[in-house]
C-alpha cells in the first residue's frame, strides 16, 4: 500500500476543542487518481499535509510505503521526495533569481549531478510547456500569474514524486489555463504512472478526471468511491454544501420531469448523446 | 451621462514594451452589473484598476461621476465612490476583529465614529454578517472573509464597487454566498457592479458582457448575445456556459430550442 492512515485523529494545538480530523482510516493505493473535496475546514489540508509528514497526527499512525512516517527517527527527507506537494498559490513561494535556479533548487538538495540536474530541469518544465532555453535564463517574477504556477509545479515534478498531490491548483487561472494544467495531471497519471490527489472546488474537474472520490466533512470520511457513486449523493453533498458538476445537474433535472436519461453522465458530448437518443426515442413512441 | 467613461483609452506598464490596453472606449451606467471576462494577459484587471485610480491612463481619459481620474484632486473622491473586492480574501483583512476591519477604510475618510458605528452595522447586515462584529476575521470561512471584505467597502458608502475575481478561491457554498451578496447589493441598493470572473456561471445575469482580448475590447453586449458565439468564444480560449454549450451541440444535431441561458431554461425547452 502506497499511503494507508490507521485511526488517524488530529487536533490542532490552539483549538484544543476542535477536530481537524477525526478517526481517518484511508487507504491509497499505486496510480490512483484521487479527488478530495469537502468545503473550507472540512479537513483536506491537514489530510493533504499528513501524508508527507508536514504536521503528525494527534493520534493514529500514517504509513507511507509501509514505513510508519509518525514514529521516531524517520527520515522524512525521503518521504517528501516520494510525495510531491504544490500548495495553493504555489508561485507564491518562488524565490530565485532564475526560473532554471528555482526549479533546480530541490534537485541540488537531493545531492545530483550537474548533468542529471540540468536533465531534471529541462524535462519538468517541458511538462509545463515552457521551453528550456527561453525560459531558464529568465526571472519567474517576469512572467504571467499562470506561467508562474507553471514553473511552481515545474519545482515540485523535478523531484520526480511517485504521488503528487496539488491543493486548489486551478484557482485564479482563467479557462485555458485550467484546461492545460488538467492535461497535465492527466498525462502524469497516464503515462508517468504518478499517484494524484487532487483538491479541488470544481466539480467537474474532479468528475472528469479521478477514479476515486473522497468526500470530507468535518473531519470525517462521509463519501468514498468512484465518481459515478460519490456525485449519485446530490441531497447528501448540498448538506454539506457541496455541488454537483452542472451536465449531471441538467440530466437530474431531465429525469425528473420524465426523460429517460442517465444522470451518471459528466461530459458534455456523452450528455448530448443521452439526451438525443432520449428525446428520439419518445419521439419514435409518438 | 454615464458613470464610468473611458475614451480613447491606452496603458503601458512602467518596464513593458507590450501595450496593456489599447484604445478602450467603455460607458458604464449607473446601476448597471457589467461583467468583464478574457484570458489571463488580456487587460481586465488593468482595466479595473483604472476605474479607482490605482492606475491613471497612459493615454485617453477616464472619469467617475464625471471627475477626470487624472487631476490629484479628485482621487480621494474617486476612491470613495469606487471600492475594490479582489480575489485573495486573506490579503484584504487587516484587523483582529471583523468590525475594526470593516470601519477601516471608513475611517480613513475622516468620518465621525458615531457614524461608523451605524455603518458597521448596516453594512455587516447587508453582506448577510450580521452579529459577527466581535470574531476574528481568520477563523471565518472563506466566504464569509470574502463577504466582511465586501462590508469593509460598503462602509465608505460607494456607488460602485469593482469585484476582480472575488470567487476565485472559494468553495461552492462561499461562491454563492458571495454571489447572492453581490447580486442583492447590485439589485436592491442599485450599487452599480464591475465584474471580473473566470466562471461563465456567474454572469448569466449580467446587464452586459465585455470580452477583452490582448488589451483590447473585442466584443460587448447583453449575455445571451455573447454566448451565441460559442466559436468565436472559444477562439479566445475563453468558456462558454455548460448550459449554453449543450443548447449548441444539440441544436447542431437538428433539435430546436430557443436561445437559453439556464439549467431550468434548458430542461423546460428540452421537455
Amino acid at each position: 500500500m502506497l499511503i494507508s492512515l490507521e485511526n488517524v485523529t488530529h487536533i490542532y494545538e490552539q483549538e484544543k476543542s476542535v477536530r481537524a480530523l477525526s478517526n481517518i482510516n484511508l487507504k491509497i493505493d499505486k496510480n490512483e487518481f484521487i479527488g478530495l473535496v469537502g468545503h473550507t475546514g472540512s479537513g483536506k489540508s491537514t489530510l493533504v499535509q499528513l501524508f508527507n509528514g508536514l504536521i503528525k497526527p494527534s493520534r493514529g499512525k500514517v504509513l507511507v510505503n509501509n514505513i510508519d512516517i509518525t514514529a521516531k527517527r524517520v527520515s522524512l527527507k525521503n518521504i517528501r521526495q516520494i510525495i510531491g506537494l504544490v500548495f495553493q498559490y504555489p508561485e507564491h513561494q518562488l524565490f530565485e533569481e532564475t526560473i532554471y535556479k528555482d526549479i533546480a533548487f530541490g534537485p541540488i538538495n537531493l545531492g545530483l549531478s550537474k548533468d542529471d540536474i540540468i536533465e531534471r530541469v529541462k524535462e519538468a518544465l517541458g511538462l509545463v510547456e515552457l521551453d528550456y532555453n527561453s525560459y531558464k535564463d529568465r526571472s519567474p517574477f517576469d512572467l504571467s500569474g499562470g506561467q508562474q504556477r507553471r514553473v511552481a509545479i515545474a519545482g515540485v515534478l523535478a523531484m520526480k514524486p511517485r504521488v503528487l498531490i496539488l491543493d486548489e491548483p486551478s484557482a485564479g487561472l482563467d479557462p485555458e489555463g485550467r484546461k492545460n494544467l488538467m492535461k497535465l495531471l492527466r498525462h502524469l497519471h497516464r503515462d508517468y504512472k504518478v499517484t494524484i490527489i487532487l483538491i479541488s472546488h470544481i466539480m467537474e474537474e474532479i468528475a472528469r478526471l479521478a477514479t476515486r472520490v473522497i468526500v470530507l466533512d468535518k473531519g470525517e470520511i462521509m463519501l468514498d468511491g468512484s465518481p459515478k457513486e460519490v456525485f449519485a449523493h446530490k441531497e447528501e453533498l448540498k448538506k454539506m454544501s457541496l455541488n454537483i458538476p452542472e451536465i449531471t445537474k441538467i440530466l437530474i433535472k431531465l429525469k425528473e420531469r420524465g426523460l429517460d436519461v442517465r444522470t451518471d453522465i459528466f461530459d458534455i458530448n456523452q450528455a448530448k448523446k443521452e439526451i438525443l437518443t432520449a428525446l428520439r426515442g419518445n419521439r419514435n413512441v409518438d | 451621462m454615464s458613470f464610468v467613461e473611458l475614451n480613447g483609452v491606452e496603458y503601458i506598464y512602467n518596464n513593458a514594451d507590450e501595450i496593456a490596453l489599447k484604445d478602450i472606449n467603455l460607458n458604464i451606467n449607473n446601476g448597471e452589473f457589467v461583467a468583464i471576462i478574457g484570458s489571463n494577459g488580456s487587460g481586465k484587471s488593468t482595466l479595473a484598476k483604472l476605474l479607482n485610480v490605482l492606475l491613471m491612463p497612459t493615454k485617453g481619459m477616464v472619469k467617475v461621476a464625471g471627475l477626470n481620474t487624472q487631476l490629484k484632486d479628485n482621487i480621494w473622491d474617486i476612491r470613495q465612490k469606487v471600492g475594490m473586492v479582489f480575489q485573495n480574501p486573506d490579503n484584504q483583512l487587516v484587523a483582529t476583529l471583523v468590525e475594526d476591519d470593516v470601519a477601516f477604510g471608513a475611517e480613513n475618510l475622516g468620518i465621525a465614529s458615531e457614524e461608523i458605528r451605524l455603518r458597521v452595522d448596516e453594512s455587516l447586515k447587508m453582506v448577510g454578517m450580521e452579529g459577527f462584529n466581535k470574531f476574528t476575521p481568520h477563523k471565518l470561512s472563506g466566504g464569509q472573509k470574502q463577504r466582511v471584505a465586501i462590508a469593509g467597502v460598503i462602509a465608505m458608502a460607494p456607488d460602485c464597487i469593482v469585484f476582480d475575481e472575488p470567487t476565485a478561491m472559494l468553495d461552492p457554498q462561499g461562491r454563492k454566498e458571495v454571489m447572492d451578496t453581490i447580486r442583492y447589493l447590485n439589485g436592491s441598493k442599485n450599487i452599480t457592479v464591475v465584474y471580473i470572473t473566470h466562471f461563465m456561471e456567474e454572469i448569466i445575469y449580467a446587464d452586459k458582457i465585455i470580452v477583452m482580448h490582448q488589451g483590447e475590447i473585442v466584443k460587448s453586449g447583453k449575455p445571451l448575445e455573447i454566448f451565441k458565439d460559442v466559436e468565436g468564444i472559444k477562439k479566445i480560449n475563453l468558456d462558454i456556459p455548460v448550459t449554453v454549450e449543450l443548447a449548441y451541440k444539440l441544436r447542431e444535431e437538428g433539435i430546436e430550442i430557443p436561445d437559453i441561458l439556464t439549467v431550468d431554461e434548458l430542461v423546460n425547452a428540452l421537455c
